[in-house]
C-alpha cells in the first residue's frame, strides 16, 4: 500500500528511553527528496539517538517511521538500508584490510556461485566514484586512504545500495577546509538527484551554507524549526541552549585562595595545544567546549594517564614528574573519568574491591590485605556518601550511574586527594544523585581542595564553577570568571569558535 | 532448571559436575572386591576367632606376591598371638600348597583350618588332597570375606588419580593467574621439558650424576625452576612492555623452550641420577599420600590465599577485569603482568622437576601438549578466558574433572583415542557454560 507522500522520510512521535534517561521525547522529523535538513542541538540533546533510530541501530519505544509513505518496521540495522536509508557515522564502518572497491560492495558483491565478478565490481565502483567526483584508486586498501577519501567511500557505499536518504553525522569534523568545500558541492549534486540529506553538525557556519532547513533539538525534544531565511546564528544558539536555569545547583559563596596546581604550555599532538591555566585552593574550575575539543586529553596529562609532549605541571610550587597515574595519585591528584564503565571501575569486581584498589597500600601490611580496616573504611563512606549498595560484595556493574560515581568518589576521598578532576561528573546520573555530587564538590572546595570540572552541560558550568576555561580543537579559546555577565550564549559562541573577546 | 542455573552460576559450580562424575564412575565400576594383604589377614583372623572358640592348628597359605606375603606374615602373627599353633606357611601356588598340606599332616597330626587367600579355595590340588586322604581331610578351608566396592573408589585408585594430575594441576595454578589477567601461556609444556632436562643435566654434569648429594639435587632443581621463571619473565616483558599479544609471545617461547631442551640434552634422556631422586615424584611420606599431591595441595592453599588476601591478588583481578581502570587507579599493571608470567614459568619449572622425579630421568619430550590440558583444566574450572574472573580452587576442580574422566575411562576400558574425543567435548561444554553464564543464560547477547 503506497500512499503518495510528499515526504521521503517522516518520523512521528518517536520516543526512546534508556535506563535512567528519557533520550527522545515524542520527536517529529520530516525530510523531502532533494532537500538538506540540518539537525542541531547540544551534546546530549538526542541527535545521535535519533539518527541511530533512523539508521535502525536502535528501535523506537513508540512512534512511527515512514519512508516514501510506507510504514517501516526495522528489526535489524540492514532493514533500514534496504528501505533506502544510509547513515554515515563519524566513525566509519570500513574494513581497513579490504580495498576501496571491496568495501563499497561488501555484502552485496556481484557474484557467480561465490566467485566475485571483479570486472563488474570495478566498473561499477569507478562509475560511482566518478559520479561523486572521487579520485580514488578502487584497488587501494582502505587503510591507506585519507579521512576524506574514506568518507567518499562511505558515500559511494550508500549510493551503490540505492540509498535515497543519506544521514551524515558531523561529516566535516574530520575534514580540512578544502575538503569541506568539496563535500558541499557533492551535497548540492546529490540534492539535484533527488536524494534527501540529514546533516548533523555543531558548526553553525556550515549549516548556514549547506542546509535548506534546520531542526533544533534540546533535552531529547524537538524545540523548533528554522527555514533557510531564518537561519541565523544568534537564533540557533538561543534555541539550542534556551532552557531556563532552575535551582538545581546548591548555592555557595567561596573565596578561592592561593594557586595550588599550575599547568604551563601543555602540548600533546593535535588535541592539546599550548594550554596554560591554574587551579586555586578552594576553587572549582570548569573546563568546557564541544566533545572532542581536547578537554579530557588535557586533564589526562595532569593525571599522568597520557604523556605530554611538552609543558610543565606544578603542585604547590613543586614541578611534578607524571610518568604514570600512580605518580599523580601519590601527590594527591585524582581523576574521576568521564567513562566510568571503561575507565573508572572494574565492573566485574565488587564495589569494595573497586573502592580499595587505589588504597590497598593503606589497607595492607607487607602485601597482606587487612580486610577489616578496608571494610570499616568503606562502611563509613557508604554512610557519608549515602551509597546504595546491597553489600560490599555487590558487583560494580549492578549499581546505577549515580552510585557508581559515588564509589569512584569514595575511593579518591579515601586517598585524601588534593586536586580532584571531575570529567563529566553527572553524565548518565539522575537528578537526585546529581545534586548530591554537586554538594560534595562544593564541600571539597570549601575544605581547600582544588577542583577541575569538565562539563558539556552549560547550566552545570554556570551553576557550579568559579572560573571557566573554554576549549576548541585543542586550543584555549578563553578564560572567564563566572558571574552574571557570563551566559550560556557566551560559552557556546566561544566553544564553536566565535572569537568574541569577553572581558572577564 | 532454575537450580541448575544457580549451581553453575556459583564460583565452584563445577564441583557438582565432579561429584556427579565420581558417582557415575563409582556406579559402573562397582564389583566384588577381594581384600588383600594386611586387611585380608585382619578380616580372616576375625572370622577364624568367631568360628573357633579354642585355638587349634592352622596352615596359612598366600601367593608369593607383596600383598600375599603381607597377608601370610600378618595372619601368622595374629593367630600365634591368639595361641594358635602354626602348622606351616605356604607361599606360592598349587605345588607349594600340596606340599604344605602333606607336611602339615606329617606324624599324624591334626589340622583344624587352612587359612588362605581367596584364589586358593577352588584349586584342584586342594580337592585332590581331600579326595585322596579322606581320613585327614576334615579341616575347614577359610578365606577372607569378599565385599562389594567400586574399583574407582579404592583408596589406591583415588591416590593414583591425584598423583597423575598433580603436575597438570600445579601448572594450572600459574595458568589460572595468567588467564585471569586476560592472557594465555602456551609455553608451559615446553618449560616442563626445559626444567626436567636442565635439572637432570645440572645434577649429572656438576654434581656427579648418580653420586649426587641431596644438596646437589636441590641445587639442580632450584636452578631449573629459576631458569623457567626467567623464561616466563621474558614472555611477560614482551607482553607488558611491547604489547605483544600473549598468544604470540608465549607461542614463541613455546618453540624456544622446546628447542633449548633438545639442545641441552642432545635429544636423549638424562638418567644418571641418584636412587633418591624419585622422592618427590614417587615418595609418600605422609600417611601414604604421594609427596607430589601434598605439594600440590600446599601450593593451592598458598595461591588461594594470595589471590584472596593480598594486594597482588587483588591487582591481578583488576588488571584482567579492566586494565585501563586499574592503571588509572594507580595499579602497577606492568609489574603485575611480569609477576604473573614469571610465576607461571616457575610453576611450570616445578612441574618439570616433579615429572623428572616421577620418571627418574630428564627428557626433552616431556610436557608435550601439556599446555592444552592445563588450559583445559583452567577453563573447565570456570575461569573466564576474557579475564578478570576465576578462582584457583575452581581450577583444582577442573583438573580433577579431567583426571577423573581419564581415570574412569581407563577403568572401564575406553580406548585412549575415544578419551581424547570425550575430553574435547567436555572442554567445549565448559566454554559454552561460561558464555551462557556471562550472558545471563540467553542464546545471544
Amino acid at each position: 500500500m503506497t500512499i503518495e507522500s510528499k515526504y521521503l522520510l517522516k518520523l512521528r512521535g518517536i520516543d526512546k528511553r534508556f535506563p535512567g534517561v528519557h533520550a527522545l521525547k515524542s520527536v517529529d522529523f520530516e525530510l523531502s527528496g532533494g532537500e538538506c535538513v540540518a539537525l542541531l542541538g547540544e551534546n546530549g540533546a538526542g541527535k545521535s539517538t535519533l539518527i541511530k533510530i533512523i539508521g535502525g541501530a536502535h528501535q523506537t519505544d513508540s512512534g512511527s517511521i515512514t519512508v516514501k509513505g510506507v510504514v517501516q518496521r526495522w528489526i535489524k540495522p540492514t532493514d533500514s538500508l534496504d528501505a533506502g536509508v544510509a547513515i554515515i557515522y563519524q566513525e566509519f564502518n570500513l574494513v581497513p584490510g579490504l580495498s576501496a572497491a571491496e568495501n563499497v560492495f561488501l555484502g552485496i558483491e556481484p557474484e557467480n556461485y561465490g566467485w566475485v565478478r571483479r570486472g563488474e565490481e570495478n566498473a561499477k565502483v569507478q562509475e560511482v566514484f566518478k559520479r561523486i567526483g572521487a579520485d580514488i584508486n578502487p584497488d587501494a586498501l582502505c587503510d591507506s586512504l585519507t579521512v576524506a577519501e574514506k568518507q567518499l567511500v562511505e558515500i559511494a557505499k550508500a549510493l551503490v545500495r540505492d540509498a535515497r536518504i543519506l544521514v551524515m553525522d558531523e561529516p566535516s569534523a574530520v575534514l580540512t577546509k578544502k575538503e569541506v568545500e568539496q563535500l558541499y558541492l557533492l551535497i548540492d549534486d546529490l540534492k539535484q538527484k533527488g536524494i534527501g540529506i540529514v546533516y548533523v553538525s555543531h558548526r553553525l557556519e556550515e549549516v548556514e551554507r549547506v542546509a535548506d532547513r534546520a531542526i533544533v533539538m534540546r533535552d531529547g525534544a524537538r524545540v523548533g524549526e528554522l527555514s533557510k531565511e531564518d537561519l541565523d546564528r544568534a537564533k540557533i544558539i538561543e534555541m539550542m541552549v534556551g532552557r531556563k536555569l532552575e535551582n538545581e545547583f546548591p548555592q555557595e559563596t567561596r573565596s578561592p585562595g592561593r594557586v595550588r596546581l599550575r599547568a604551563t604550555k601543555l602540548n600533546r599532538g593535535q588535541k592539546v595545544k599550548n594550554i596554560s591555566f591554574d587551579v586555586r585552593m578552594g576553587e572549582i574550575l570548569a573546563l568546557t567546549g564541544l566533545v572532542g575539543a581536547g578537554r579530557t586529553e588535557t586533564v589526562r596529562l595532569l593525571f599522568g594517564a597520557d604523556q605530554k609532549d611538552s609543558g610543565v605541571v606544578e603542585l604547590d610550587g613543586q614541578v611534578l614528574e607524571l610518568g604514570k597515574p600512580s605518580d599523580a595519585i601519590e601527590v594527591g591528584i585524582c581523576l574521576l573519568t568521564e567513562d566510568r564503565k571503561d575507565q573508572g571501575l572494574v565492573l566485574g569486581q565488587s564495589v569494595r574491591d573497586n573502592f580499595g584498589l587505589p588504597n590497598l597500600k593503606k589497607f595492607s601490611n607487607k602485601g597482606w590485605i587487612d580486610a577489616s580496616s578496608e571494610a570499616h573504611s568503606f562502611n563509613s563512606y557508604i554512610k557519608k556518601l549515602q551509597i546504595k549498595v546491597s553489600g560490599h560484595e555487590q558487583l560494580a556493574s549492578q549499581l546505577s550511574g549515580g552510585n557508581q560515581q559515588k564509589v569512584v568518589l569514595a575511593k579518591w576521598l579515601e586517598r585524601n586527594a588534593e586536586i580532584l578532576i571531575f570529567d563529566e561528573p553527572t553524565r548518565g546520573i539522575d537528578v537526585g544523585a546529581k545534586f548530591e555530587i554537586y554538594q560534595w564538590m562544593n564541600q571539597l572546595a570549601k575544605a581547600g581542595k582544588g577542583i577541575i570540572m569538565i562539563s558539556s552541560e552549560l547550566p552545570e558550568i554556570l551553576g557550579m564553577s568559579d572560573r571557566i576555561l573554554v576549549m576548541k580543537e585543542g586550543e584555549l579559546m578563553g578564560e572567564l570568571t563566572n558571574g552574571p555577565n557570563v551566559t550560556q550564549e557566551t560559552l557556546m559562541s566561544l566553544a564553536i569558535g566565535e572569537k568574541i573577546e569577553h572581558a572577564a | 532448571m532454575k537450580w541448575v542455573k544457580t549451581i553453575f552460576s556459583s564460583d565452584y559450580g563445577m564441583l557438582g559436575v565432579l561429584v556427579l562424575l565420581c558417582a557415575f564412575f563409582s556406579w559402573i565400576t562397582f564389583e566384588e572386591q577381594q581384600p588383600e594383604g594386611k586387611d585380608a589377614a585382619d578380616s580372616l583372623n576375625q572370622s577364624i576367632r568367631q568360628d573357633f572358640n579354642e585355638p587349634g592348628r592352622v596352615l596359612i597359605a598366600g601367593r608369593k606376591t607383596d600383598s600375599g606375603q603381607a597377608f601370610t606374615a600378618h595372619l601368622r602373627e595374629l593367630l600365634s598371638a591368639a595361641g594358635w599353633e602354626i602348622a606351616g606357611v605356604v607361599e606360592g601356588g598349587p605345588p607349594e600348597l600340596g606340599q604344605g598340606l602333606r607336611l602339615a599332616f606329617d606324624h599324624n597330626q591334626r589340622l583344624d583350618v587352612l587359612a588362605c587367600e581367596q584364589s586358593f579355595v577352588n584349586l584342584a590340588v586342594l580337592q585332590n588332597f581331600r579326595n585322596s586322604e579322606l581320613k585327614k581331610s576334615d579341616f575347614a578351608v577359610m578365606s577372607p570375606d569378599s565385599s562389594s566396592w567400586p574399583n574407582f573408589l579404592k583408596s589406591s585408585n583415588l591416590l593414583n588419580v591425584a598423583n597423575q594430575i598433580a603436575v597438570i594441576a600445579i601448572l594450572a595454578i600459574g595458568m589460572t593467574l595468567v588467564i585471569i589477567t586476560a592472557g594465555i601461556d602456551l609455553s608451559v609444556g615446553s618449560l616442563i621439558a626445559v626444567s626436567a632436562v636442565l635439572a637432570t643435566w645440572v645434577i649429572r654434569e656438576w654434581f656427579g650424576g648418580d653420586e649426587a648429594t641431596v644438596g646437589g639435587m636441590i641445587a639442580g632443581c632450584g636452578l631449573a625452576i629459576l631458569a623457567c621463571s626467567v623464561l616466563g619473565l621474558f614472555s611477560g616483558s614482551m607482553i607488558a612492555f611491547f604489547g605483544v599479544p600473549p598468544f604470540v609471545a608465549t607461542l614463541g617461547m613455546m618453540m624456544v623452550g622446546s628447542g633449548l631442551a633438545y639442545m641441552l640434552s642432545g635429544g636423549l634422556s638424562i638418567y644418571q641420577l641418584p636412587q633418591s631422586f624419585d622422592w618427590l615424584g614417587r615418595g609418600d611420606d605422609i600417611v601414604g599420600i604421594p609427596n607430589a599431591v601434598v605439594l600440590m595441595v600446599v601450593l593451592y592453599l598458598l595461591a588461594h590465599t594470595i589471590m584472596s588476601r593480598t594486594t597482588v591478588g587483588r591487582y591481578i583481578y583488576a588488571v584482567g577485569g579492566n586494565p585501563e581502570a586499574a592503571r588509572l587507579s594507580g595499579v602497577p599493571v606492568k609489574k603485575i603482568l611480569l609477576w604473573v608470567y614469571a610465576s607461571c614459568g616457575a610453576l611450570a619449572g616445578l612441574g618439570g622437576v616433579i615429572m623428572a622425579s616421577q620418571f627418574k630421568s630428564g627428557d626433552p619430550k616431556y610436557g608435550l601438549m601439556y599446555e592444552l590440558y592445563v588450559i583445559a583444566a583452567v577453563v573447565v574450572g570456570g575461569t573466564s578466558l576474557s579475564g578478570g574472573r576465576g578462582k584457583v580452587f575452581g581450577t583444582l576442580i577442573g583438573a580433577f574433572i579431567i583426571a577423573v574422566i581419564q581415570n574412569g575411562m581407563n577403568l572401564t576400558g575406553v580406548q585412549s583415542y575415544t578419551q581424547k574425543v570425550v575430553l574435547g567435548i567436555v572442554l567445549l561444554l565448559a566454554v559454552l557454560l561460561d558464555m551462557f553464564k556471562k550472558r545471563g543464560w540467553r542464546m545471544t547477547s
